[in-house]
Parts: structure tokens; C-alpha cells; sequence
């Protein structure tokens, strides 16, 4: 097929995959935008097989085919709660096909090389080379490419090889990382091997040392090396980011995969890998970059690991916590006007979200007004809430964002944290040696009655401890948020 | 030290500053307590109850004056009593220094020191001193029982065999102490009663004690800040006078009793009402003005008379309701006088120790040691009250478009700055970069600006979906993988085939994921 066909198919792709991410601007035509998304996919895999330069179609859509079946029984299969390690995994596919395509590459070009040097004089012009080189036989587009390119072009193409094999591998371990946190497989808490931040960077020297042994020798050797090196700030960074920083991290691996995307698209001399890498990587950052905000936290100190240590003392939080049975709770449910429900992670650990929606339901019934508060960084993963509050059909006019509830909590009845605790802690605005000090929160302990559903009275997540619970008009309600809720919902009437 | 109540030679002032209780609780603090000779008996305490308390009980004034180094009374001294005092001795009493400066100099003149009871400051700590408050709390009282007196019907509402009593519709203007107490007495006797403050934080207190808030319709802003006077209501805004007074117009008619009690401090009491409110009043109505002193709160009251209008109402601007309950005064006010010494005899030795630092003694010394302290600084304890509302600044429309073109110039610096700044590293990359290169590399850019421009708009809500979304395209890297699995070695075909296959589940996988989100999403 002509070469012009698979280049017009590429700019449809991408014009499908721009829209496909401007129509997530609204609920309503997020939905048309997924279909683009699809097409544009299709599309370019479409244009690819036929195009220049694929072999093996056969194979490869068989593949493809195997790819997709275990694709959507992971999609069906998994639930809404188990989305984030979902998502993480997925990433990390990307970041090891990134790996093995900048590998591959890597072949190619070494292959080509001792072509040439067998076959024909490099002292010529690489124009004349070429064409010798096409007579030489069955060599792929890629491989042709490679061929017509002067030395400034290939040490280009080596570093292009080179930073998509290194983003791609950062992303695959950081994302096996950031899954097994998840899932719950690997401690959640953050956790550096002795020498922190210099084992990173001396990682990062070795890689650069490799870039400078690869750029000179272009053996495979400095790669492999660098490979290594990559693997392990891959780990070590994500092992060292953890509690509330989730989000952050998911976003950020997902701008990592695009980054390697794009830089392999370099390499291949692909304008629609670059265009989508490039769509991808600057989403993901955005996204990374509005999760900092609404945490106040600097970009940089997330993507370095950890809290930064507290400047001094935490004030004590005096006074106790005071627990309250589920007859307490529903007499103030029954006799408040307004409710706010603020869910967080322990919402979803617990799979209440179809009770909450069950006692939204009640409670709107009765004439009262509930509205959802969700702070940014609410879950495990950017909109986590929104997603959950969602499958459980609350409708998405009552979920409100922290901005649009932060004012309202005066004159609410009853706010129902529902799992969720450093984006309700008051100490953020209260204690500046706190961990959290100057992050963004919900203002729930202004209204007249806070009642938070919580396990046990540890300090949860992030190890902060939450003087919202030992306040006056604060009741504790104990025990799984499931259970809770369902000794509850009879009660209300 | 010594310490001496005259009797009040003020016409009809029946209190008395110590009684033979507050005489115990003095002693106990180590001073000597005299009194004049019948001072507590029209407060009901004979010369004889005094001697029981041990106190001594002198022939004449002038004779008390001379033994005695702090004079306690009620009223402001008369000029004789000032010229009585001594250099050394201290008067506690009323004094109003405001409208009473004249006397104030002759007392600074004679070198004695002043306490006066009504300058007491209004916080906590002096709760027990505030004089103020206890003998307002008495003319609440007093103030219904004497409407009650002069009023032909029942307060409660009853049904008889004899046929049925409407209840009676009290209006309490002004919910101070006085206010408060007047609710009080006239919900418990079985009133309607209504109040109005022109301070909205009182309408929970006014509730509290059982009577209906009056409610005016007015724009917050402009309501007084009440926390700022130190408690007290201050001047309120034509347009808000206006209204209230609309509104007591529109009550006029319907009430039977109206018990006025609005005083700002050191200003003639606002007239709130009128002759035509008066007018419009059903006769046999009683109305009882607490604030007759200072000219009172309706506009037809004599002070220390009770008149009837020509349309059958009363009106009661007695002047002396705590006078009036003289024994339970003395009481309260005697008590006030024993904790003001007490505070000034920190050591409970006898000896008064006058604490300048101190707020309370300070605030209410008015002449200490030949000067005229009066009036005090404020207090370093901030007042009472409810907290103040944080004012809101609203900028005025000069100042809001001075920021916003302020805001867009730092914007347009940055942009600019930014341009500048990529512009130049795109030419620098230019300058050494081959050109297969750049063709590559301003797609490049182009696709980042893009994804900046469009991510932005993304909804909150959305972001799960996005990133779902964002994952199943970033497997376009299959791209790279299929366009070398025709060519190379096995390794090559091993693991492009590799690629290919995790690229397919995350297609798959991403797309299906973000469906089932989007299609949850729902509107009510």
C-alpha cells in the first residue's frame, strides 16, 4: 500500500485522538469521546498492517486478538474499586512494550549497520547507499530508514532510543510498584533502602554514563546497563512514595508511558506515536500537577518520595474521641435537613458505595437535601469518588468538588465522612508543623454534626494523627463502613 | 480599714449600699464596716440588724464621713457628700462621670478616689461587680409586676365559666439585661410576649427566654455590630430606624403592654415610641419606660410620673424600679460593692491595694490621687459577646478592574515569558539538530501544546476516565512493534510479537475500562 494512505490515516488518528480527550470536558460527551478514541485506534493499527513495511499480519492480528480477549475479561471482570491497580498495571504493559520496541530498534539499527558496512563503501553519499541497500534486498521501512541516515541523524537516533528505553523501563517497575501498593501486595507506606536520594541518583549517573558509552560505541552492552539502572529508579522511586501521594503517582506513570511513547516515536521516525506519546505525557502531567495543587504539595518533593518531614512538634490533639451506635446516628440523620457525605478510600476498601447510594436515596426521599463532597485527592486515584459514587448511580449533580461544598458546611446538619481522613484533618490549617499543613481541606468540622465511620481509632493511611475526631460536635461511628451502614439504613424511615 | 454606707439622701432612694449581710462577708475581709444611723431602713434592714452584724452604726453623717476611708453609696454624692471627702478616702458609688463631670472635679479637688459602680467593664471576670446588670435585671422585673399594676386585665389567657380572657400581648423593646428579665417575668405570668433588639446575635437569648423575636427585614450589612460597644446596642442607620419604626406601627394596635428598655451608652435614649403608636394603642394599654432618665424611649413619657394619654393609656416613667424593690437591691447592689472590695483587697487583710494595672479597678476609677482617670483606656481583655463577624471587604469596582488588570499584565509577562523562553531552546535545538529531526520535533511540540490546551478542560469528576482513556491510546506504542515484526531475526519477532500482544490487552482492556465507567456516570 502506498505510503501516503498510511500517513493520511495517522492524521485522522490523532484528530480522533485529540477529541477523544477535549470530549471528556462533560459527562455527556465523554461518552461520544471514547468511540473516537476507539476508531482512532483501529484506525492506526488498520493503516499500520497494511502499510509499509509490516510483516507478518497474520501473526500479528492473532495477537492482537489473544491481546484483546484477556483485555476485556480484565475490564468486565474487575471491579470499579479495584480500578487504580487496574490502571497501574496497564501502565506498566506500555512501559515494558516501550522497552522491547526500543530494543528492537536497537537490533535494527545494528543489523542495518553491518549491512552497510558489508555491503557498501560509507564514504559515499547515503543517498547512493540506500539505494544499494534496497537492492540488497527484503529490508523493512524501519530498516530502510535507518539506512538512509547520515551520522548526526543516528546519534540522534540513539539518544531518542535510549530515553524511550529508559522512560519505558522506569514506568514498567514503578507501575508493577504502584499495582502491588494498590492491590495492598506490597506495604503502602513509603519506604527507601538506606541512602535514599543517592541511590536514585547514582542510578541516574550509571544511566548517563551509558548514554555516553552507548552514543560513542552503540553497543548493546551501555544499554542493557542502562535497562538495569532504569528498572530499579523505577522501584526504588514508587517504593518510596506513599499514603495520600497515590493519585500522583498513577498520573504521573501514565505521563511516564506517553513520554515513552513519544521518544520511541522519535526513533521510528512515527509521527503518530508522537503526537499520542506527546497527548498523553503532557495530560498526565497535567493531571499530576492539579493533584499537587489541591494537596499543596510541590510537584518535585511528590516525585521524590515522601512527605517532607514535619518542621517541628505536631500539637497534641486533646480531648477523646467519643463513639456513637447507629440509633444516634439515625435520630440526626432523621431530624437534619441538609447532609453532606464526604467518601473516601475506606468507602472503597469496604465496597459501600451501593449502601451510601441506598441511604442517599432514603434520605433524598424524605425531602432532604444530600450532596457528596469529594475532595481532589479523595481515593486512590484521580476521581476515584466520582467513578464509585457513579457505578452505585448517585446521580453526578449532587457530587460536588471541594471549591463548590467548602462554603456550605455552616449551615449543613450532618456531614458523614465515610473513610476518609487526611482530606478532613482541620490540623492542615490548624498545626503548621503538620504534614499536611496548608493542604486544601474539606471544612466539615464547621458544621453541627460531624459523624465519621471509621474501622478502628487508628490513625489510618498516612499516619497522621486527625484532631477532627476528637472534636465536640464529632461522634465516631465504628466499624467496617458496610457493615455500619447497613445496621443503619432501617433506621432511617 | 474602714469602711461606711451613708444614708442615700436622695428624694425616694430607699437602697442602700451594705447590708448587714455584705457587712459579714466585709468583715471577714478584715475591714470595719459603719453605717449611718436609719440608712438601711427603708430598704427593710434596721439599725439593729446592722448591730447584730457587728457593724456600727453612726449618729450622723458627718460623723461616718470622718471615721470612715472608703464611703460606699448608691447614688452619685450630692455636692455636701463630695465636700465631705477627705484626700485618702475612696467613694464607691454610681457616678456617670459622662454627665456628671462637674461633681467629678470637685471629688478630684478634694483628692479622694472615685470607683464608680456604672464603669465597671463589661467582661467576665467583673460579672459579679456589674451593678449595672443586677439593678437592670431589677427594673425588668419590676418594670412588668408595675405594668401589671396598672394593667386591668390578666396577663394569661384563661377560659372560664365566666366567659374567656384574652391573653396579654407584651412588647419588650430592647433585649438587654433589663429586656431580658422583663421577657422573663412576662412569659412566666403567662404573656405573649414579642422583643426587639436592633442587635441580631440577641434573637437566640430573646427565644431562649420565651418570647418571639421581632423580625425586621433588613439587609445585614448595615445591622450594628453590637460585640464592638462592649456589648451594648449601638447607634443604628436611619434607614434602619425607619423600619423599626414601621414595624412597631404595624404592632401598635394589637399590644397591650409595651416595656420599652433601649439605652445606648452615654446618649439620650432614641425616641422608638411615638405619639401616633401611642394613639393607636387600645386604651387601658400600659406602657413602661425604663429608659425615662434619659428621656425616654416613647415620646409622650414624663419622667418620674405616671400619666394617662387622653386615649386611656398609661405611661410609667418611673425612674427608681430598683428603688422600688429596695430590699432586694440593697441585696444584689451591696453584694456588688462587697466583690468591688474584695477585688481591692487582693491579700483579704484590711488593706486595699489599688491595683492601676488591674482592668476592672482601673476601667472604673474615675479620680485617683488628685487626677481624673475617666475615661479609661480600653480594656486588654476584648468584650464580651458574640465574636465579631469577619468583615468582608468588597472591593469597590475601581479596585477589583485595578486587579484584574493587574492579574491579566502578570499573565501576559508570563505567557510572553514563556514563549520567549521555549522559542529560544526550539531555535537552539534548531541550530545543530538535523532536519529529519525537526520535522519530527515540531509535531512534537505541537501535539504537547495540544494536550495542555485540552486536558485543562477536563472535568473533575472525569479524571478516572481520562487517565483510562489516556492509558488504552499510550498503547499506540503497538505501532512501534508492528512495523518491525516483518523484519529481522527471531529475537526481533520474539519480542515485537511480545509488544504487540501487551499492547492489545491494554487497548482493549483501557477502552472497555473507561465505557463501563462513562456509562455509569447518570444525571437525577
Amino acid at each position: 500500500m502506498e505510503y501516503g494512505f498510511t500517513t493520511a490515516a495517522y492524521v485522522v488518528a490523532a484528530v480522533l485522538f485529540i477529541l477523544s480527550l477535549g470530549g471528556l470536558s462533560g459527562q455527556e460527551s465523554a461518552k461520544r469521546a471514547v468511540w473516537y478514541g476507539i476508531a482512532g485506534m483501529a484506525l492506526a493499527v488498520f493503516a499500520t498492517i497494511i502499510g509499509p513495511g509490516a510483516g507478518l499480519w497474520l501473526l500479528s492480528i492473532v495477537l492482537i486478538a489473544i491481546g484483546g480477549v484477556i483485555g476485556y475479561q480484565l475490564a468486565t471482570k474487575v471491579q470499579m474499586t479495584q480500578m487504580p491497580e487496574l490502571v497501574a498495571a496497564m501502565h506498566s504493559l506500555v512501559g515494558l512494550a516501550a522497552v522491547f520496541v526500543g530494543f528492537i530498534a536497537h537490533f535494527e539499527m545494528v543489523r542495518v549497520a553491518g549491512l552497510v558496512a558489508n555491503s557498501v563503501d560509507p564514504t559515499l553519499d547515503p543517498t547512493v547507499n540506500a539505494t544499494a541497500l534496497v537492492l540488497l534486498g527484503d529490508l523493512g521501512t524501519f530498516a530502510s530508514l535507518i539506512a538512509k541516515k547520515t551520522a548526526v541523524e543516528l546519534n540522534i537516533l540513539r539518544v531518542e532510543l535510549f530515553l524511550g528505553i529508559f522512560i519505558g523501563a522506569v514506568t514498567f517497575t514503578g507501575s508493577v510498584i504502584a499495582y502491588g501498593k494498590l492491590a495492598g501486595k506490597v506495604d503502602s507506606a513509603a519506604k527507601k533502602l538506606p541512602g535514599g536520594h543517592m541511590l536514585n541518583a547514582a542510578a541516574a549517573g550509571v544511566s548517563l554514563l551509558a548514554l555516553i558509552w552507548y552514543f560513542n560505541t552503540g553497543g548493546f552492552l551501555p544499554l542493557f546497563i542502562m535497562t538495569l539502572a532504569a528498572l530499579f529508579i523505577g522501584y526504588h522511586l514508587i517504593m518510596g512514595i506513599g499514603g495520600a501521594d497515590m493519585p500522583v503517582v498513577v498520573s504521573m506513570l501514565n505521563s511516564y508511558s506517553g513520554w515513552a511513547a513519544a521518544a520511541i516515536g522519535f526513533s521510528l521516525g512515527n509521527d503518530l506515536l508522537i503526537v499520542v506519546g506527546a497527548l498523553v505525557g503532557s495530560s498526565g502531567a497535567i493531571l499530576s500537577y492539579i493533584m499537587c495543587k489541591a494537596m499543596n504539595r510541590s510537584f518535585v518533593s511528590v516525585i521524590l518520595g515522601g512527605f517532607g518531614g514535619p518542621a517541628g512538634e505536631q500539637m497534641a490533639v486533646e480531648g477523646e474521641q467519643v463513639a456513637i451506635d447507629a440509633d444516634g446516628v439515625a435520630n440526626a440523620l432523621n431530624e437534619a435537613d441538609s447532609v453532606v457525605i464526604v467518601p473516601g478510600y475506606g468507602m472503597a476498601v469496604a465496597q459501600a458505595q451501593q449502601n451510601v447510594a441506598e441511604l442517599t436515596r432514603k434520605l433524598r426521599a424524605r425531602g432532604k437535601t444530600v450532596r457528596f463532597a469529594i475532595h481532589p485527592v479523595a481515593g486512590r486515584l484521580p476521581g476515584h469518588m466520582n467513578v464509585l459514587l457513579a457505578e452505585a448511580k448517585v446521580p453526578y449533580d449532587i457530587v460536588l468538588e471541594m471549591d463548590e461544598i467548602n462554603d456550605d458546611f455552616p449551615s449543613t446538619d450532618v456531614v458523614i465522612v465515610i473513610g476518609s481522613n487526611d482530606i478532613v484533618n482541620p490540623a492542615a490549617q490548624d498545626d503548621p508543623n503538620s504534614p499536611i499543613a496548608g493542604m486544601p481541606v474539606l471544612e466539615v468540622w464547621k458544621a453541627k454534626q460531624v459523624f465519621v465511620s471509621k474501622r478502628g481509632q487508628g490513625t489510618g493511611y498516612s499516619g497522621i494523627e486527625n484532631p477532627l475526631f476528637f472534636k465536640d460536635n464529632t461522634r465516631m461511628f465504628y466499624g467496617d463502613a458496610k457493615a455500619s451502614l447497613d445496621t443503619l439504613l432501617p433506621k432511617i424511615d | 480599714m474602714k469602711i461606711g454606707a451613708p444614708k442615700e439622701v436622695h428624694e425616694g432612694e430607699a437602697r442602700v449600699a451594705i447590708t448587714p449581710e455584705s457587712a459579714g462577708h466585709l468583715q471577714k475581709l478584715g475591714h470595719e464596716v459603719f453605717v449611718e444611723t436609719g440608712a438601711g431602713v427603708p430598704a427593710g434592714f434596721t439599725d439593729d440588724a446592722y448591730r447584730a452584724a457587728g457593724v456600727e452604726v453612726m449618729k450622723t453623717p458627718a460623723a461616718l464621713f470622718k471615721m470612715v476611708e472608703i464611703v460606699a453609696k448608691v447614688r452619685p454624692p450630692t455636692d455636701t457628700e463630695a465636700k465631705r471627702l477627705t484626700k485618702d478616702q475612696t467613694l464607691i458609688s454610681f457616678f456617670y462621670p459622662s454627665s456628671n463631670e462637674a461633681l467629678m472635679d470637685l471629688v478630684k479637688s478634694k483628692g479622694a478616689t472615685a470607683i464608680a459602680m456604672d464603669m465597671v467593664p463589661r467582661i467576665s471576670r467583673a460579672q459579679k461587680m456589674d451593678a449595672l446588670s443586677s439593678m437592670a435585671n431589677i427594673a425588668g422585673y419590676r418594670a412588668v409586676i408595675e405594668a401589671g399594676n396598672n394593667f386591668g386585665r390578666f396577663f394569661t389567657g384563661q377560659v372560664t365559666a365566666a366567659g374567656k380572657v384574652p391573653p396579654a400581648k407584651v412588647l419588650v423593646v430592647g433585649a438587654g439585661v433589663a429586656g431580658l428579665a422583663a421577657i422573663g417575668t412576662s412569659t412566666s405570668l403567662g404573656a405573649i410576649t414579642y422583643a426587639f433588639d436592633v442587635r441580631p446575635e440577641v434573637a437566640e437569648q430573646i427565644e431562649s427566654m420565651g418570647a418571639e423575636f421581632v423580625f425586621l427585614e433588613f439587609d445585614d450589612s448595615e445591622l450594628p455590630d453590637g460585640a464592638e460597644t462592649g456589648g451594648y446596642a449601638p447607634p443604628s442607620s436611619p434607614a434602619f430606624q425607619e423600619k423599626q419604626l414601621a414595624k412597631f406601627r404595624e404592632l401598635a394596635p394589637e399590644i397591650d403592654i409595651v416595656i420599652c428598655t433601649a439605652l445606648i451608652p452615654n446618649r439620650a435614649a432614641p425616641v422608638l415610641w411615638t405619639r401616633d403608636m401611642v394613639e393607636a394603642m387600645r386604651p387601658g394599654s400600659v406602657i413602661i419606660d425604663l429608659a425615662a432618665e434619659r428621656g425616654g424611649n416613647c415620646e409622650l413619657t414624663v419622667p418620674e410620673e405616671k400619666i394617662v394619654t387622653d386615649n386611656g393609656v398609661t405611661i410609667v416613667g418611673y425612674t427608681d424600679f430598683p428603688s422600688r424593690m429596695a430590699t432586694q437591691s440593697s441585696t444584689l447592689y451591696g453584694n456588688n460593692i462587697r466583690h468591688m472590695i474584695a477585688d481591692l483587697t487582693p491579700e483579704k487583710d484590711g488593706v486595699v491595694h489599688h491595683d492601676m494595672e488591674d482592668d476592672v479597678i482601673r476601667g472604673a476609677t474615675i479620680t485617683h490621687e488628685g487626677e481624673i482617670t475617666w475615661p479609661p483606656p480600653p480594656p486588654k481583655v476584648a468584650a464580651i459577646a458574640a465574636k465579631p463577624k469577619a468583615k468582608v471587604i468588597v472591593p469597590t469596582a475601581e479596585e477589583a478592574r485595578a486587579t484584574e488588570v493587574a492579574a491579566f499584565k502578570t499573565q501576559t509577562r508570563n505567557q510572553v515569558g514563556l514563549i520567549a523562553i521555549g522559542g529560544a531552546l526550539l531555535l537552539f535545538v534548531g541550530l545543530f539538530a538535523p532536519a529529519s529531526f525537526m520535522q519530527h520535533f515540531i509535531v512534537f511540540v505541537l501535539s504537547v501544546f495540544i494536550g495542555f490546551q485540552v486536558i485543562w478542560g477536563v472535568a473533575h469528576s472525569l479524571h478516572t476516565p481520562l487517565m483510562a482513556v489516556t492509558n488504552a491510546i499510550s498503547s499506540i506504542i503497538i505501532l512501534g512493534a508492528l512495523v518491525q515484526i516483518g523484519s529481522g531475526s527471531f529475537l526481533v519477532i520474539l519480542l515485537a510479537a511480545l509488544s504487540v500482544f501487551m499492547a492489545g490487552i491494554n487497548i482493549f482492556g483501557g477502552f472497555l475500562v473507561t465505557r463501563r465507567m462513562l456509562a455509569m456516570f447518570q444525571k437525577s
